[in-house]
């Protein structure tokens, strides 16, 4: 084992500072872009903004007019900002990310057989903008939605099912899982009809038969799901691969450590 | 430019043969069966406009009253013109109110009736067509006057805010910054709505609804572009989705001059159900024939799910299908904008190389197609420096291989929608490696017996393969089986469906029989 590595662990660097090429040197470059003409009252502009993000001395190294009115530049400088590592605080996801070809992997080697998954917009909400992010290959932000994992086997029920066309789906397709979204809601519409949707299949199927309930929305707070009788929650932004990961641990990897 | 790469031109005829023999079954079908959206096109040339106080097209209403009297299979120009005969009334739209008020009852006119009714439709109809026409006569003159871009490939960058008034400054800035063609995305989903949304719209989902209007507005800001420039700015929106006919129509009706229009990708990704697709599919590329736009297909896509080594002959298959839908649907050949993609690991030793035999590839089959070559998206990590040398890579192999319309890469692509920045970077990188590099197509030609031409053969040689598969069973069958990507899309499956009804004997649509006839 090196020197280095040796210092970076036992002796633990806690304050850090960005390096240049000199332990020390503080160097960090940056580019962005101000809405004025290039001149040079402009790139003072730049070298202002990046004084006041602590950089000191600023240097414009490239500044550009793009289009009317808007200056590009990148600067470089030493930023008089001190890191503490050991006050780093991190929310973990409680689940591992994982890649497609892994889920399909965990799913086929452990489940050995495919994971089926019914989704839908209930209610009188008809924009599957969500489910169809999830679901559909096309997917979301360069993601492929569920449909593209090979181990899963997904049912898309699209917009405006009713809560029994709902459990009557899920249980001729044996769900293992059932996704929900609800995109457009007025006066909490999506909280009284995701509490209909679980409480239907409370009803409807007992404890251990039940598929894991899953809604999603911009709307939702991802902390309610006891009260709303689900088993999660996601919120804006979700992407087919964490719900993807999420089906993985919570239906295989979690229920397999705790048998 | 043909011959770099000693295909077998044995092969290539036998790789488009075997394309229409799959082909023609499907074109059968669309050629035997109607769409609610077909209709609604028929409508809209002629002439039926707006939309109801909650915003549901009035060629909508029309329709679902027709369906809920006649049915679908007739076709609604007979029943909607006998109609407007009955009520002594000559505005459509006016009888689409009536009708959703519950007040008209439509019919199947027999006799006389019926032939008056047939040629009234006709009539309208044929008055839209001609709108169609003169839009395309006033793009003729617009490129004569303010000119073609001096370089190819063209240059086609996209603007999508949501907002349209937001997209129109950031779509002359494009155009003034150097791009010939500007492509306003769509809101997500726009492809699943059964109706195309109304008037100008200021907020949608990762795009802009695609409306006439918001069509009307961006093509007069392009035009003000154009005139500034001194070279005529390209429009392009999406022929896709559920109502690909309507969309088709409108653009035509507005002078748009590329439509992205695939003949698989509705269903393949976006699960529509199959017949519904290639019924629409047909109607609107007629349209798109008719109106001199450029289509762009969407081969790319099937790289961004597939591995762009393994399954780059399925590009191939589908750019040969296109071609045949095209053809028949009586598209020229400098209207179809084939597409490929940009999309190997470039971690594979010997990457570049196997981009430069694909795309040679597509150059060599597709001669006088102005052939859309796509960026690299599913190996663009975040790393934006990386990103930007791969955009330059991608640039070259265009240039190398003489691309029509090259789609501007950003180095952001999978972080941010492109900010302002990196549009300008970007496009910074385009002209960089065309200025240097523009001509060297003249020069590349591989070596005989090399990896490159051996790499380009074999694709054609499993693009053959796959053809021969699929012509043992017949399209409709291979795509249930899920013979393209991994989407199994079986023919009575999929969103749409309940909108199809085969023809009746008596179905008459004056559209496909003006467009089918000898041109104006």
């Amino acid at each position: 084992m090196s020197a280095v590595e040796t210092s970076a662990t036992g002796a633990e660097k806690k304050i850090v500072r960005p390096y240049g090429d000199t332990t020390g040197d503080g160097m960090v470059q940056v580019s962005f872009t101000l809405p004025v003409a290039h001149d040079k009252r402009a790139e003072g502009a730049a070298v202002q903004l990046a004084n006041k993000m602590g950089i000191d001395p600023a240097m414009v190294v490239h500044a550009k007019p793009m289009g009317d009115g808007f200056t590009f530049f990148v600067v470089y400088g030493r930023v008089n900002h001190l890191v503490d590592v050991d006050a780093v605080q991190v929310v973990e996801r409680d689940f591992a990310l994982l890649s497609a070809k892994e889920v399909n992997t965990v799913v086929k080697q452990r489940l050995r057989r495919k994971l089926s998954v019914v989704g839908a917009c209930i209610g009188t909400d008809a924009h599957t903008v969500g489910i169809d992010a999830i679901l559909n290959v096309k997917g979301i932000a360069g993601e492929k939605g569920l449909e593209y994992y090979r181990e899963l086997k997904v049912t898309n029920l699209g917009a405006q099912v009713s809560v029994p066309e709902l459990v009557e789906a899920a249980r001729v397709e044996k769900a293992d899982a059932v996704l929900v979204s609800q995109v457009v809601t007025q006066r909490d519409a999506h909280l009284h009809n995701t509490r209909e949707m679980s409480a239907a299949f409370r009803e409807a199927m007992p404890a251990g038969r039940r598929p894991l309930l899953i809604v999603g929305g911009p709307r939702f707070d991802e902390s309610m799901t006891d009260e709303l009788g689900v088993d999660r929650i996601f919120g804006r932004g979700t992407t087919p691969g964490e719900v993807a990961s999420y089906l993985v641990h919570a239906l295989i990897t979690q229920r397999k450590a705790n048998a | 430019m043909t011959g770099k790469l000693d295909l077998d031109p044995v092969l290539v005829a036998r790789a488009r043969e075997l394309a229409r023999r799959a082909g023609q079954p499907v074109v059968d079908l669309a050629r035997s069966h109607t769409t609610v959206s077909v209709e609604r096109a028929v409508l809209r040339l002629a002439g039926v406009s707006g939309a109801d106080p909650d915003g549901i097209p009035w060629v909508n209403r029309l329709v679902d009253a027709v369906v809920a009297d006649v049915g679908l299979g007739h076709g609604v120009a007979v029943p909607v013109f006998d109609a407007l005969a009955r009520e002594g009334i000559t505005d459509v739209t006016l009888l689409a109110q009536k009708a959703a008020a519950g007040s008209v009852r439509f019919a199947l006119p027999t006799g006389r009736a019926a032939t008056a009714a047939r040629s009234a439709a006709r009539r309208a109809v044929g008055a839209g067509i001609r709108r169609i026409d003169r839009r395309r006569a006033e793009r003729d003159r617009l490129i004569k006057r303010h000119g073609d871009p001096k370089q190819r490939p063209w240059i086609y960058l996209i603007v999508a805010t949501g907002d349209i008034y937001e997209d129109i400054p950031q779509a002359q800035a494009a155009a003034r910054a150097g791009a010939d063609v500007i492509a306003v995305i769509r809101s997500t989903g726009q492809s699943l709505l059964d109706y195309v949304p109304e008037g100008a719209t200021r907020e949608g989902f990762a795009g802009t609804y695609a409306t006439q209007e918001n069509f009307r507005l961006m093509r007069a800001a392009l035009d003000e572009s154009s005139k500034e420039l001194g070279r005529y700015v390209r429009l392009t929106n999406y022929a896709s989705g559920l109502c690909m006919p309507e969309m088709a129509t409108l653009a035509g009706l507005e002078r748009l001059d590329m439509m992205l229009n695939d003949s698989m990708y509705g269903i393949l990704f976006r699960d529509i159900n199959p017949v519904r697709t290639f019924v629409d599919q047909r109607f609107s590329r007629q349209v798109h024939a008719r109106a001199g736009i450029i289509i762009n297909t969407g081969e790319d896509n099937y790289l961004t799910t597939a591995d762009a080594v393994d399954e780059a002959h399925t590009v191939t298959v589908s750019q040969l299908l296109n071609e045949f839908f095209a053809h028949e649907a009586g598209l020229a050949d400098w209207q179809l904008g084939l597409g490929h993609a940009f999309e190997i690991n470039p971690e594979v030793p010997e990457s570049f190389r196997l981009e430069l035999a694909h795309a040679l590839l597509a150059r060599e089959l597709f001669p006088d197609a102005p052939l859309k070559w796509m960026p690299p998206t599913k190996h663009m990590t975040g790393d934006v420096f990386r990103g930007n040398l791969l955009d330059g890579f991608f640039n070259l192999a265009g240039a190398l291989t003489g691309q029509g319309i090259l789609l501007v890469g950003m180095m952001t692509e999978a972080v941010v929608t492109p900010w302002l920045s990196d549009r300008d970077i970007a496009l910074q990188n385009v002209r960089y490696v065309l200025g240097a590099a523009g001509g060297l197509h003249e020069d590349f030609v591989p070596a005989p017996g090399g990896f490159i031409r051996r790499r380009a053969n074999q694709v054609l040689g499993e693009a053959l393969d796959l053809l021969e598969r699929i012509g043992e069973q017949t399209l409709l069958t291979a795509i249930a089986q899920g013979t393209f990507g991994i989407m199994k899309r079986p023919a009575d499956r999929g969103k749409g469906l309940s909108g199809v009804a085969a023809h009746d004997g008596d179905y008459y649509n004056p559209a496909t029989e003006i467009l089918e006839g000898p041109a104006a």
